[in-house]
């Protein structure tokens, strides 16, 4: 039995605990908003907050997050409007949005460290989530919207 | 987000006392007021005849069936078609808004089951639902709106010509009296749909969102905050999570296995086997083992530990690089004629120059973000064995009718809910993953989620066809094209429903080969023959790939071989405004015209000259460049639709390539979200550079060598085009509405080889270009 802390709230797992993060948040805790893209760290789609830092939830075990604070999408704003939530509306970034949790909390990880990022900084921080609709051009705009004041 | 499964306050029987079989089959009297919708042809009303009608299904365009509004004036809007990216399910329902003048702050969309016999054809495909329905919903709303003042108008007691329906209440115009939506919802909805020739449509002018691009897309909001429901999210109580071993070669069986090791995971329930179809098995599962557990990462586990015997059947031996040279040497030689206009032969032997090419499309997954998935519920319910699926399917009409059969139950018995879709391209047009999750559903007696792990993914899919094309193009002594002659050699999709299929069927034809627009007197399409050994699906714009890949290529390789500049010699090809017609020329068979009438959606020359020229003109084709820079253009009609794209290429001293800016010019007729036009064009500039760029799927032993993102390179922010601009040709209502979904995809590869030829001299023929830059 494990106890995880997501959006504030604690959940205890009595499962395997050797498995990756992502599969407890969704198919346990029925946080659904995290999805599942590659379940090797190549795509991001699976982004959460791990101590404040952007992770991979799939490639992190149950085990490794256990006791330390985990926010998934559905935590990172009690009302949907962190600044880049924002902005991703304002610019109409998603397509089909299946990934757009993960480029969310990609972006907000990056701008909490870095809040006036520099287009390289963009780039950089958000090469490893991919869009296979091919939001990208929006998605720049969108975190240079949201670092500048939405 | 709740509210997509919520269909409790839908109340589309307002025409219960007239069955609206009863109503379609004419039986009822004549009066304009207990006439169906559906008495008269739809092309009746309609400002242009589509093909729409002969899709299963066909089309619906009757308020009862897509509209309902409660007393509170909430609008609910029915969608028929599957949002996976595109932003149908909000510009029908917009569409369906706006005729009826209803505000779109009060209007909610809600997304129809699988029931083509109800909603119309479903099949979200084909770059269909814009062209095949933004009519239908036009004369949905209008009816609807049309029965609003119809209903206001008996409250009066006045005539109908004295009230008008404005955004979202009924006003009498003599006294200013008004009555809200809310409050004329069921004197409304009992009336019956008035007769499709007397619905009047709004004058265009009057749109408040038809063309404006100012209403973002229904779901935005949940996406950004988690809360939207694709197939993938869905639950059921209860429900346990499987993943499947399948045969890693395509048409191979399961021959035994152990599952003492699995069943030791935790959290591993149990392991069954799953049926398989025998190859070519259409949509139909390919069999293997099912690990079911309490969750998806548990299953996973449990399928590593899984002993497994296959038998890798008949193709067992499909190598690319040895399949690749068969083509090649197909294309070769003479091959099946398909279109044959003057002597093209005689033509390339008489020529002054012969300019020859050969290029080469690799096959290519579809790796939508959203793996397939499928939530399934087989049960013992009232009516016996039901089944309950939530699965992210471009056609749940297709897959519920295949649920029903193979399950031996009646499809009143199955229903299918389309959550959002996570991409589709093509590939969640088959709905094998559904089945699956119904076979292991029936087997457990659980609810049962089977997702497709990446791996899965990429070594299971339909994938995009591998393709040779060789072209000759023979030019006289004044520099003119007298001939081209253009073998394609692909294995068709026809080949996963048939076994022995080993040509190109009409459809794929007609994508790019057959439908050649240039003005050249002898022009020779052939086919060769070629079977695949794996299974081959549609992928977005599908043959029109290849295709459109040789012929704009071509057209700037004749260019250089000339010494001339490619958008004048693109431009002298297309020739004159015209408009032509494959049907007249010798050899076309049964062309293939994307499903819709000729006479609608002609091939007009001058409509494809008009895109070139503005996204040459846009990019400023001509200026000054460094060296290491280049413009290409491509332009190609699909899907109806004309597009041109300029592609500004960088290569630097070290062979890497960037993309500084895109200029795409689209002409899909009357418009109706151009907001969404201008994101499926910035896509398919992203989509198109990683095909051309990276995208390849290889066999070995049978099996794909790729298996996640890692080898299957897709584009990433840091290599993609980032300045795409789109440029939207006006076009009125009287301008036939075409497909926008897939046609920005094939102009982009040949634009960017075209664009890299101008930058460094070097022609790429065979993609992926993969490290063929580097210096």
């Amino acid at each position: 039995m494990v106890t995880l802390n997501v959006n504030g709230q604690s959940h205890s797992y009595d499962g395997d605990t050797d498995i990756p993060l992502l599969w407890v948040i969704r198919d346990e805790l029925g946080l659904t908003g995290t999805k599942f893209g590659c379940g090797k760290g190549l795509c991001g789609a699976c982004t959460v907050h791990l101590g404040g830092v952007a992770v991979h939830s799939c490639s992190v075990t149950v085990a490794d997050a256990a006791g330390k604070t985990i926010v998934t999408i559905e935590g990172l704003d009690p009302e949907g409007n962190h600044p880049v939530q924002r902005a991703w509306r304002e610019t109409s970034a998603p397509q089909c949005g299946y990934c757009h949790a993960g480029q969310i909390m990609q972006a907000a990880a990056l701008l909490a460290v870095t809040p006036k990022p520099s287009d390289q900084d963009i780039l950089t921080a958000m090469s490893g989530n991919i869009c296979r609709c091919g939001c990208y051009q929006r998605i720049a705009e969108a975190v240079r919207l949201a670092s500048t004041g939405v | 987000m709740t509210h997509m499964f919520d269909m409790t306050s839908i109340e589309p029987g307002g025409i219960a006392n007239v069955s609206r079989r009863f109503v379609m089959k004419g039986i009822v009297g004549s009066g304009a007021l207990v006439l169906g919708a559906s008495m008269l042809p739809r092309s009746a009303m309609s400002a242009w005849d589509t093909g729409a009608d002969t899709m299963p299904g066909g089309t619906v365009n009757d308020p009862h069936v897509y509209v309902a509004i409660d007393p509170s004036g909430m609008v609910t809007i029915i969608t028929n078609r599957s949002e996976m990216g595109t932003g149908a399910r909000t510009s029908l329902p917009m569409v369906v808004a706006d005729e009826m003048e209803a505000d779109w702050l009060r209007v909610r969309v809600a997304q129809a089951p699988g029931d083509e016999k109800k909603y119309g054809n479903q099949d979200t495909d084909g770059s269909r639902s814009i062209r095949h329905f933004v009519q239908p919903m036009r004369q949905c709303g209008a009816a609807m709106r049309m029965m609003l003042e119809q209903a206001a108008a008996t409250r009066w007691g006045v005539k109908v010509s004295e009230v008008r329906a404005e955004n979202h209440k009924v006003v009498h115009l003599a006294s200013g009296n008004m009555l809200g939506y809310g409050e004329l919802a069921k004197a409304a909805s009992a009336l019956l749909t008035p007769p499709v020739d007397s619905l009047k449509l709004k004058d265009p002018r009057d749109f408040r969102y038809i063309g404006t691009g100012s209403i973002p897309i229904v779901d935005l909001f949940d996406i950004t905050t988690g809360r939207a429901t694709y197939g993938i999210d869905a639950k059921i109580p209860g429900m346990k999570f499987a993943v499947i071993a399948r045969p890693p070669v395509v048409g191979g069986n399961l021959v035994s296995f152990d599952a003492t090791e699995a069943l030791k995971v935790p959290g591993v329930e149990k392991v069954v086997e799953v049926q398989g179809w025998p190859w070519p098995s259409k949509f139909m599962p390919v069999g293997g083992v099912a690990v079911v557990a309490r969750n998806t990462g548990s299953a996973i586990k449990g399928r590593d530990k899984l002993k497994v015997v296959w038998d890798n059947g008949p193709n067992a031996q499909y190598d690319s690089v040895a399949f690749r040279k068969q083509m090649e040497e197909t294309a070769a030689n003479p091959c099946k004629v398909v279109r044959n206009d003057g002597d093209a032969e005689a033509a390339l032997k008489s020529a002054a120059k012969v300019v020859t090419a050969q290029y080469y499309i690799p096959h290519l997954a579809h790796a939508s973000m959203e793996p397939p998935n499928a939530l399934v519920n087989v049960f013992q319910g009232k009516a016996g064995t039901e089944c309950v699926a939530y699965a992210p399917t471009q056609s749940p009409g297709g897959c519920r009718d295949d649920l029903a059969k193979m399950l031996g139950i009646p499809v009143e018995n199955v229903t299918v809910n389309v959550p959002l879709l996570g991409g589709g391209f093509g590939r969640k047009s088959k709905w094998d993953y559904v089945l699956e999750a119904a076979l292991v559903s029936k087997a457990t007696g659980a609810p049962i989620k089977v997702v497709w792990t990446r791996e899965d993914d990429i070594q299971h899919d339909f994938y995009h066809t591998v393709s040779a094309e060789r072209i000759d193009a023979g030019i006289d002594t004044n520099s003119k094209v007298i001939a081209w002659r253009h073998r394609s050699v692909a294995p068709t999709i026809m080949s996963t429903f048939k076994a022995g299929a080993d040509h190109e069927a009409p459809f794929e034809l007609g994508m790019g080969l057959v439908d050649n627009p240039f003005a050249i007197p002898n022009l020779r399409c052939e086919n060769g023959q070629c079977q695949p050994f794996t299974r081959i699906g549609w992928f977005r714009s599908v043959s029109n790939i290849p295709h459109g890949f040789a012929v704009q290529s071509m057209v700037a390789e004749i260019a250089a071989a000339l010494g001339r500049d490619p958008k004048d010699v693109l431009l002298e090809l297309l020739g004159p405004d015209r408009i032509v017609d494959p049907r007249k020329s010798p050899e076309v068979a049964d062309y293939w015209n994307y499903g819709d009438p000729f006479e609608t959606y002609p091939i007009d020359t001058g409509r494809l000259r008009r895109v070139a020229e503005i996204a040459a003109d846009q990019a400023g084709w001509g200026k000054p460049l460094p060296k290491g820079e280049g413009l290409g253009i491509a332009a190609h009609r699909s899907f109806l639709t004309y597009v041109a794209t300029v592609v500004h290429a960088v290569v630097d001293d070290k062979g890497k390539l960037s993309i500084r800016q895109v200029d795409t010019a689209i002409d899909c007729g009357f418009h109706i979200n151009p907001e969404r036009i201008r994101s499926q064009i910035e896509g398919a500039a992203v989509m198109g550079l990683a095909l051309a760029k990276h995208g390849q799927i290889t066999f070995k032993d049978g099996r794909p060598q790729q298996t996640n993102f890692d080898g299957f390179v897709v584009a990433r922010i840091n290599d993609a085009p980032l300045d795409v601009r789109t440029h939207i040709v006006p076009a009125d209502w009287n301008v036939p509405s075409s497909g926008v979904g897939e046609p920005g995809l094939p102009p982009f590869a040949p634009a960017l080889c075209n664009a890299i030829f101008a930058a460094t001299g070097k022609r790429i023929r065979s993609l992926p270009i993969g490290d063929q830059l580097k210096v």
